[in-house]
């Protein structure tokens, strides 16, 4: 196997699995930092859009505000927004939480519009009917008007997941550890001949990453309404 | 060098105030050369994308055939963009060794085609799909035929979701544009290479400004051609209704758009 990877036939672009088992325990490392950076901000961003998706709802003079400033965030360049979060926060030039942070603005961008829709798409009869039940609002938002409208808000967060695994990869062009670096290495290997491995490694791993958090984000909302199955059969 | 605080955002301005770094000097590229470059890019890479996506889109919406192309094409968002940048990079580059920058440009534009096409053929197909089937019955009653009924009645009012969908491509075209730059290749995101290569982080934070200015910028732009080109009948102007404008926000949620009819 040694004798197989310092040979010069490692380069085909094939030879990826052989490069990882090589390399095994750095790029398991650069996956895991890759997972926790593209999960822990969409979460976070969740936690913050929901609230804020909430009141764009129920008052409705607050959504075209919320919704325009939320807009150009996200209308912001990814690499632009990572260069920009330490000046516009005080934070040093190269802080390792600038990252997360950017990401975790383009969810809130991203989920706060996804959230007002979602709660927008609870039919009128149904919030009248919880009311008349005697559900106070704060109940009522959590055990009615959320749960109907997590099928709106799951289809925002796949797409918040599958774009941040891309995103990420970005940052490591800035010098962060993850997936990203394989791209960088790849690149600086492959003079004067083109050397594969890392590369095609780099591109397999985050395309896993994306289907599998992606298929998580599907089978948590299929969890979370178990009566659209019901009602679709 | 590393410091937080007001004096950075002091530097960035003075950076971005020098005349100095607007125009090209013996040694340096200016803002404006590369402003153009990078423009040059996108737009090069948007024509492309359009020529592709729209005609197929339309087809696909209005035949309800190959409905699996629109599926492969968002499952072509899953890609990270850099890797497949590299990738291609590494192939292309070496056909072209010693001639001007064609061996990046190419792999370059390619990418940032694979990036415009998935929004754009999925916003138009939704946008056809949306089209109210008595609307469609009512045109071809009145003898309309079928490239009619697509060109005077399903495109006219599928404009705001293709164009939401051109948007969200435009954005994504000005940021990965800037990715390009981690390639020895032209473009505002030279600046942000250059400038963490060189600890010149004025520099760095400089070109972040600009990304973000062209960005905002080009979206106003389309913003504002879409008010023009849209019919007023459809965006429901008319009726003094909540102006929804329609943002790339939801070009990227076309799923959630068809579901909410």
């Amino acid at each position: 196997m040694t004798v197989l990877a310092a040979d010069g036939a490692s380069s085909s672009p094939l030879h990826f699995v052989e490069y990882f088992l090589d390399h095994r325990s750095e790029d398991l490392g650069l996956l895991w930092s890759h997972t926790w950076l593209s999960v822990v901000p969409v979460i976070v961003g969740l936690l913050i859009a929901l609230p804020l998706g909430w009141v764009a709802r129920r008052h409705r003079w607050t959504y075209p505000p919320i919704m325009s400033i939320t807009g150009v965030l996200y209308t912001i360049p990814s690499i632009a927004l990572f260069v920009l979060v330490p000046p516009i926060l005080g934070l040093d030039t190269l802080d390792p939480l600038q990252v997360p942070i950017a990401l975790t603005v383009y969810s809130v961008a991203l989920l706060v519009r996804v959230v007002a829709d979602g709660l927008a798409s609870v039919p009128d009869e149904t919030v009248q009917a919880a009311t008349a039940l005697g559900f106070r609002p704060l109940e009522r938002f959590f055990k009615v008007e959320l749960p109907i409208a997590v099928p709106v808000i799951a289809a925002g967060l796949r797409v918040a997941v599958v774009s941040n695994v891309s995103i990420v990869a970005v940052a490591g062009t800035i010098g962060l550890s993850n997936l990203g670096q394989l791209f960088t290495q790849g690149f600086q290997l492959s003079t004067p001949d083109a050397y594969y491995p890392p590369i095609v490694l780099g591109i397999v791993l985050c395309v896993l990453l994306a289907v599998v958090l992606d298929s998580l984000v599907v089978l948590l909302n299929r969890l979370l309404t178990p009566w659209r199955r019901a009602v679709a059969t | 060098m590393a410091t937080g605080g007001g004096d950075v955002i002091g530097d960035v301005v003075t950076w971005l105030t020098d005349p100095s770094h607007w125009t090209d000097t013996r040694f340096d590229t200016g803002i404006i050369t590369q402003l153009l470059a990078h423009v040059r890019f996108c737009a090069m890479a948007l024509l492309i994308a359009l020529a592709i996506a729209l005609p197929l889109g339309l087809f696909i919406g209005h035949t309800d055939r190959g409905r699996w192309l629109v599926a492969a094409a968002n499952a072509l968002r899953a890609l990270p963009t850099v890797g497949v940048l590299v990738l291609l990079t590494v192939i292309i580059s070496p056909q072209f060794q010693g001639r001007t920058d064609t061996g990046f440009l190419i792999p370059t534009v390619i990418v940032l085609v694979l990036l415009a096409v998935p929004p754009i053929l999925a916003n138009t197909f939704a946008g056809v799909q949306n089209v109210d089937p008595g609307v469609r019955d009512a045109a071809s009653g009145m003898g309309m035929t079928g490239s009619q009924v697509l060109f005077r009645v399903e495109l006219p009012i599928s404009l705001p979701l293709i164009f939401s969908g051109v948007r969200s491509a435009a954005l994504q075209l000005i940021a990965t544009a800037t990715v390009a730059s981690y390639l020895p290749l032209g473009g505002l995101g030279r600046f942000i290479y250059d400038g963490l290569a060189q600890q010149d982080y004025p520099q760095m934070i400089g070109g972040g400004v600009l990304v973000a200015a062209l960005a905002l910028l080009t979206d106003l732009v389309l913003a504002t051609v879409q008010r023009y080109v849209v019919s007023r009948g459809i965006t429901g102007r008319y009726a003094n209704e909540r102006t929804a404008v329609p943002d790339s926000r939801l070009a990227v949620l076309p799923e959630a758009e068809v579901a909410r009819g």
